[in-house]
């Protein structure tokens, strides 16, 4: 159980993580949509949403299925690189202090005052229009947790185990949502996303190295090596960014 | 069609944010596939490559980033 635990564990965990701050961002928008114009057509949008996402899951799987496996992981390896990296840059950048932090709280506010600025212009679309945005907010968020779960499961039998690992995630934080009716602000969004950052980065490494033709020594417990290189480079970054800026403050 | 181009615009960020991490990174990733197929015998050593070239790449970037802000 230990061992089956070691080889489904780091997927489970990094498609439950990147889930939960997709799904944080997604109820923001729903949430404000609900604010402003009931939870009518700010279902039916979400809704919608996960309709079109689980119709692009049962489209893609097939396929992917059909792909020789080296090309799969070597398309899916550099994929994984290109979104992990950019998560890694960005919670670098924004842990340093170089650029700001996302907050829940003020994407609310923004979303809420766009929604009442087209009330105020077109009274009678506007239902139409709030169910536009929760339906965009669950697509494009949606799209980013399916990639997750396709690229950390495909070919390697971790389907089932990533999958959960994102349901999970999204049902708790609905369910968090249902019960406070309110952004979740104090969720830790950027060290979520330095934690997946380091975990897609290598994965992405991995994949793309199998794909390439290397062995790596230790199989699948590389992936946890690479994770800690990352996760030091990301530290030190970190560091190294923040003492400039300490100084020019004092 | 609105939707259709901010999902078609989402994709694309997904993966490219800064133009220049994800051409540094194909340039890695190029350079390793180069290495492996003309040495398969030292594929670690493309791989080697692949994981400090990405490691390099990211340090590379963020502190040019830090520096523009």
């Amino acid at each position: 159980m230990t061992g089956s635990f070691a080889h489904i564990g780091p997927a489970m965990t990094t498609a439950f993580l990147a889930s939960l701050v997709e799904a944080v961002e997604a109820l923001t928008i729903v949430l404000a949509v609900a604010t402003v114009r009931g939870w009518r057509p700010a279902g039916l949008g979400a809704f919608a949403g996960l309709l079109v996402l689980a119709l692009i899951v049962v489209a893609l799987g097939p396929l992917l299925d059909r792909v020789p496996l080296h090309l799969l992981q070597l398309a899916i390896g550099i994929l994984l690189l290109l979104f992990g990296m950019r998560w890694l840059r960005k919670a670098i950048l924004r842990s340093a202090g170089v650029i700001p932090l996302h907050d829940e709280l003020t994407t609310f506010a923004a979303e809420t005052a766009e929604l009442r600025e087209q009330a105020r212009r077109n009274e009678a679309r506007l239902d139409w229009l709030a169910a536009l945005a929760t339906f965009k907010a669950v697509l494009l968020e949606g799209l980013e947790v399916v990639f997750i779960v396709i690229a950390l499961s495909a070919g390697r039998g971790m389907l089932i185990p990533a999958s959960a690992g994102a349901v999970a995630a999204c049902l708790l934080v609905a369910g968090v949502g249902f019960v406070v009716h309110r952004p979740l602000a104090r969720v830790p969004e950027n060290t979520l996303k330095f934690a997946v950052g380091v975990m897609l980065s290598a994965f992405g490494v991995f994949w793309t190295g199998e794909g390439l033709g290397v062995a790596w020594p230790g199989a699948d417990l590389a992936i946890v090596g690479f994770a800690v290189l990352f996760l030091a480079v990301g530290f030190a970054s970190v560091a190294f960014l923040r003492r400039p800026r300490i100084k020019a403050l004092s | 069609m609105n939707v259709l181009i901010a999902v078609l615009r989402e994709l694309i960020g997904l993966f490219v944010d800064d133009g220049s991490l994800a051409l540094m990174i194909l340039a890695v990733v190029m350079l390793a596939g180069i290495l492996a197929t003309l040495t398969p015998d030292l594929n670690l050593v493309a791989g080697a490559l692949l994981l400090f070239g990405c490691l390099g790449v990211l340090l590379a970037n963020v502190a040019r980033a830090a520096r523009r802000w």
